[in-house]
């Protein structure tokens, strides 16, 4: 069993004020302020980049699967089967699993959380492709749009919703559960949440979970206002 | 690999012993059907379900695949057409519409021009004009299908399939979901603008009142899609060819054939009663008739709209004339 030790030790340096040295404020201002470029902002970035590449490989893997299992009807039981195994492992024996294959690295947390996003990813491209109305696929067919055209000028378009409403529920579970990573590597916001649990300081821990909380939020509201932008019809159709 | 001619108004269509078998089911849905559409001419497929009317009507641009048999257009067979080709030079209209629900009702009409590769501005003048010869506004084009009625969805419905100016048209029930009132309207509409446009049709429906207004000719399948019967609305209610026909056009089949003509294509009589009830050229004789029964008069006076008169209409003559040889 791997633990990490690091990060900086209760900081009792510089213009230490009362809670600093005290340790008695969740809400440590001071704490944050110096500490931001040291500490928090790398952790926020690195974690923007976990959640990122986790869920652009996850949604990648899933939308190739998902346009298969669309195509070859079989396939759609099989591929859901294996991404609700990978979803119901759980993520920290998951992370120690991959630790004799991929090592101590990043590389290890990305497989595990891309294999967390697949299920969700998957599962809402199907059904977007699935929900396109018969009538509206017939009428392309009959208009003499190939197989392909359909696919990429009717069936995307219309699946985008389902596909965005996925895209949003993998990323804001990715970020949570990114910080669960930071147990296997210093790595994103998960890394000053376990220092701060070590050495039990309060404000540390706190304001990274504040951090990937906000983080969540702010990337939830982003992806609302893509999808809009989007998907103008929706909007049209009041 | 060949094309439908694009220039072309309208193409004759040709069900050579067309028939369709299901793997595993013992009756075929389409039985060797064969019938000729003269160019031009509106194509009623009518009959219940399971008569095989629309597999039949989905043949001509292979959405459904022909077993046996052949289906030509202006002599070439839908067989030898690449698929894409066939289908873009077919118009479509199906009965849920089918709208992209994605695109403004322009890029909607614009479906087939696009894909012919026509220039952008080709394509906006053509949907602008398309949406006034259907009855809507240029200015529609920008709307989304949700933003219209079940009406108005049918009208771009309509002006999508017109979009490249196919010589025909397959219109699977086109105005089966929509009320009464507006239906009416879009059947008057239509027959106008194939009065002026002038292409082939071929139009299913399961409604026989429908196919009377409808078609130039009727052919009425039965189950298997066997033909029972190809003729005109007034040759098919005057002789049904069989009881099949005779039941599935109903016993007011007298009353239905009268609704074809209108009191100003027959020779009238010379009015004699001065208290007769009016009516115009345009009425229908059936129209004509109920006005009589229902005056309790034996005969209607004929007037114009600006009060001319014409002459009358006898009960005595409606009666003649239902018994007259069929006129078509």
């Amino acid at each position: 069993m791997h633990i990490v030790a690091g990060g900086p030790v209760i900081p009792n340096y510089g213009k230490a004020t009362g809670c600093i040295a005290n340790n008695d404020a969740f809400f440590c201002t001071p704490w944050i302020r110096q500490h931001w470029s040291d500490t928090l902002q790398p952790a926020l970035v690195q974690h923007i980049w976990l959640t990122g590449i986790a869920v652009g490989i996850g949604f990648a893997v899933a939308f190739v699967c998902a346009l298969l299992a669309h195509r070859f009807n079989w396939l759609a039981p099989p591929i859901s089967a294996f991404s609700a195994f990978l979803y119901t492992v759980p993520s920290i024996a998951l992370f120690q699993l991959l630790v004799p294959v991929t090592g101590i690295t990043v590389t290890t947390i990305e497989i595990g959380l891309v294999g967390y996003t697949l299920l969700i990813l998957f599962g809402n491209t199907l059904a977007g492709l699935r929900g396109v109305p018969p009538d509206v696929i017939e009428a392309a067919r009959g208009m003499g749009l190939t197989r392909l055209q359909v696919l990429r000028r009717v069936e995307l378009p219309l699946a985008l919703p389902a596909i965005a409403a996925g895209i949003r529920i993998a990323v804001v579970t990715t970020i949570s559960l990114a910080t669960v990573a930071a147990y296997i590597t210093p790595y994103g916001l998960g890394k000053p949440i376990f220092d701060g649990l070590q050495i039990n300081y309060h404000t540390e821990y706190v304001i990274s979970g504040v951090l990937a909380i906000a983080l969540a939020l702010v990337a939830d509201g982003v992806l609302v206002l893509v999808q809009r932008a989007l998907t103008p019809w929706r909007r049209a159709a009041a | 690999m060949k094309a439908l001619s694009a220039s072309a108004t309208a193409a004759e269509i040709v069900f050579d012993r067309a028939t369709k078998r299901y793997p595993g089911r013992p009756q075929p849905a389409v039985t060797e059907l064969s019938l000729t559409i003269p160019a031009g001419e509106i194509c009623v497929l009518v009959g219940p379900s399971g008569g095989g009317k629309t597999t039949a009507m989905k043949m001509v641009n292979r959405l459904i695949s022909i077993t046996d048999g052949d289906i030509t257009i202006d002599g070439t067979s839908v067989r030898s057409l690449d698929l894409t080709e066939l289908r873009r030079g077919i118009g479509y209209v199906i009965q849920q519409v089918g709208l992209f629900p994605h695109l403004s009702v322009g890029d909607n009409i614009g479906t087939v021009p696009r894909l012919l590769g026509w220039p952008k501005k080709r394509i906006r003048e053509r949907a602008a004009e398309l949406l006034e010869l259907v009855g809507l506004e240029a200015d529609d084009a920008k709307r989304y299908p949700g933003q219209l009625s079940g009406g108005q969805r049918q009208r771009v419905g309509l002006a999508r399939a017109l979009a490249a100016n196919p010589p025909l048209m397959l219109m699977d029930e086109p105005f089966g979901a929509i009320d009464p009132i507006t239906r009416e309207r879009l059947q008057d509409e239509f027959l106008r603008l194939h009065n002026e446009l002038r292409k082939t049709v071929i139009f299913v429906t399961h409604d026989i009142d429908e196919a009377i207004k409808m078609g130039d000719r009727i052919a009425i399948l039965h189950q298997g899609g066997v033909l029972a019967q190809y003729a005109t609305p007034d040759e098919l209610l005057a002789n049904p060819a069989n009881e099949f026909v005779e039941r599935f056009v109903g016993a007011d089949r007298g009353l239905k054939r009268l609704s074809l003509r209108r009191v100003g294509e027959v020779e009238l009589e010379p009015a004699v009663e001065s208290d007769a009830p009016r009516c115009t050229p345009a009425t229908t004789l059936r129209d004509a008739l109920s006005l009589m029964l229902t005056e309790g008069a034996h005969e209607v006076a004929v007037v114009t709209d600006d009060g001319e008169s014409l002459g009358s209409l006898s009960l005595q003559r409606v009666s003649d004339l239902l018994r007259e040889q069929v006129t078509a």
